[in-house]
């Protein structure tokens, strides 16, 4: 199919419909509001449906019950919203439910502005719901990645029975390219609902979306039954990324979403100086991709994102050496420049030699 | 040759119920599995749990079954039914659960008309966590968190929910009752069938108020609770139907 010019937002509203998904409830809140104002349009003539919610916390726990029968569903929001739904996000996992959650950033805390931000990796990644988890966060670099996320994320959601984020800076959402909604995702297998779904149990039968255990040998014994190996084979097989300029490079620039564009810019521009720098771009916040960090000519990661900095937290993790990771980072909705990055890594290369 | 005259209802399991004696959950989810049963929805029931003393709800009905977090149930039903119309939808909430944390989510869910059908449990007190003072605790009335009894000036007033959502075009059938009696227990049936029934028929939304107790709680012997509730509960919570849209009643 021909490539078309969409805004963000619906192009990842489109990209849910054309997932599979027939399920949204979602409550406004800017720069996230294309994708109810499509999906509320658009669902219907597929015979899906839309609500808009009474707040946030009721929109994911609608999400909670039509993913528990085992439709494809999905809410979306931004920050102070997404915080809202932390409550839900920890029973979609507990119970089990497949679900996708957008995370279009904006400037924070609190209310904070509307312009983009990544100051919410930290809230995608870990949330704020309570208990031991983890949460799959896709972060999507451009427009297209973000419609193959969103599909990708439909496959992911069904096959390990969890909710999965797709985490954008407010940019992504905003702005418009050209994406092919035909673009190829993996498929992966998924769970019979008649298993699991409420409303899909065959005769004499039941099924039964828990959230409590009985006591605390039961909530143990559940979480390590139902999650220790779904958590093990998302961490060995769903780490993404991509390298740039990687192979002869001492020095490496690391980012993702939007900032990662505007990095590899500024490392365009220093490869004309002669530096070797090239660019580390992950595509999933949890699992984080360590491999790429453990390369052994790489002198200084230096870490750029529009927040205070959180992914630099796994960079210094992955490489397993804090002194060899530098930050520069901007906040509160601010977008930084190619030349803030260049005379940034100057700085620190100048420094290192 | 025994004739068997009374049986635990299909839909019913045989665990046996974790509730304190004298508390009226056990009446409630009795008449709730009666209903479906004689409605012949044994398989085609779905029952939320809340979050308070029947989080364990799910161990006594043989139903589809959720747990749904603290008072959003009513949410959690409504993606539930969008999804399947055909199902039979049930929440089952207390006080605390509905009329506290989940106010929004229950005032929401009736003015949408969301198609399905909510038995609603007062027993003016949070029992699960030990006593404490509930929205629809009366005034005067002793919880671990108004030890004086609730003082309005200070602790605000009760709520009465089905006078309440009776303002709103959303629900086709409202009605409070009470187990307090025997007389009691059969009207409480007829209207939990009577709002089961609108959801079959697609009318909307039906809410189910049962006026009930908490002996432990109360600090009463499970008699004392029940004298309790015709003599205090049901003078501030009158019993009745406050909406009903269906054609019987036109």
């Amino acid at each position: 199919m021909a490539r078309v010019i969409m805004k963000g937002n619906e192009a990842i509203a489109k990209a849910a419909i054309v997932g599979g998904c027939r399920y949204f409830m979602g409550y406004p809140i800017t720069p996230q509001n294309e994708i109810p104002e499509y999906l509320s349009r658009e669902l219907p003539k597929v015979g899906g449906t839309f609500i808009q919610a009474e707040s946030e916390v009721a929109a994911i726990n609608m999400v909670y019950g039509a993913g528990a029968s085992g439709a494809r569903v999905m809410t979306s929001s931004s920050s102070p919203g997404i915080a809202l739904k932390q409550e839900g996000i920890g029973y979609l996992v507990h119970g089990e439910v497949p679900a996708v959650i957008v995370s279009m950033m904006r400037g924070g805390p609190a209310l904070g502005t509307i312009q983009p931000a990544q100051s919410d990796y930290f809230q995608a990644k870990y949330g704020g719901s309570n208990g031991d988890k983890h949460l799959p966060v896709l972060i999507p670099g451009n427009i297209q990645e973000a419609v193959d996320a969103v599909k990708y994320a439909f496959e992911m959601a069904d096959h390990y029975r969890h909710p999965v984020i797709v985490c954008c800076d407010g940019l992504i959402g905003q702005m418009m390219e050209p994406v092919d909604f035909d673009h190829p995702v993996e498929i992966k297998s998924k769970q019979d609902p008649t298993e699991w779904a409420l409303g899909c149990s065959k005769p004499g039968t039941r099924n039964f979306i828990y959230g409590i255990s009985d006591d605390a040998p039961d909530c143990e014994r559940r979480n390590i039954k139902n999650f220790e190996g779904k958590y093990a084979e998302m961490a060995a097989t769903e780490a993404r990324w991509e390298e740039y300029m990687i192979d002869d490079a001492e020095y490496a620039m690391v980012g993702y979403g939007t900032t990662a564009r505007i990095l590899r810019t500024a490392v365009q521009e220093l490869r004309k100086e002669g530096i070797k720098i090239g660019l580390i771009r992950p595509k999933t916040a949890w699992p984080f991709p360590e491999a790429p960090f453990l390369n052994p000519n790489i002198k200084k990661f230096i870490v750029g994102e529009m927040s205070m900095g959180q992914m630099v937290e796994d960079v210094k993790l992955a490489c397993g050496d804090k002194s060899k990771v530098a930050f520069y980072g901007r906040c509160g909705g601010m977008i930084p420049t190619p030349e803030e990055f260049i005379d940034y890594a100057k700085k620190v290369i100048g420094g290192a030699n | 040759m025994s004739t068997v005259i009374f049986k635990k209802p299909e839909g019913l399991s045989d665990r046996k119920l974790h509730y304190c004696p004298g508390c009226a959950h056990g009446i409630v989810h009795r008449l709730v599995a009666e209903c479906v049963a004689e409605l012949g929805q044994v398989d085609d029931a779905i029952i939320t749990a809340p979050v308070g003393c029947s989080v364990f709800i799910p161990n006594y009905f043989n139903y589809d079954t959720i747990h749904c977090a603290h008072g959003r149930a009513p949410a959690t039903a409504t993606g539930i039914k969008r999804v399947h119309p055909d199902k039979l939808v049930i929440t089952y909430q207390g006080d605390g659960d509905l009329a506290s944390i989940g106010t929004a989510e229950i005032v929401h869910c009736a003015a949408r008309g969301e198609n399905i059908t909510t038995v609603f449990i007062n027993n003016g007190i949070y029992g699960m966590t030990g006593g404490q003072m509930a929205p629809t605790t009366l005034p005067g009335m002793k919880a671990t968190t108004c030890q004086s009894g609730r003082d309005v000036k200070v602790n605000g007033n009760p709520i009465r929910v089905c006078e309440m959502l009776a303002t709103l075009d959303g629900p086709v059938y409202i009605e409070r009752v009470s187990v307090d009696s025997a007389p009691n227990v059969i009207k409480a049936k007829k209207a939990i069938k009577k709002a089961l029934e609108c959801q079959m028929k697609g009318l909307g939304y039906s809410f189910v108020e049962v006026v009930s107790s908490c002996p432990t709680n109360w600090g009463m012997t499970p008699v004392k609770a029940m004298e309790f509730v015709r003599e205090k509960m049901i003078p501030y919570y009158p019993l009745g139907v406050y909406k009903d849209l269906t054609e019987e009643a036109k």
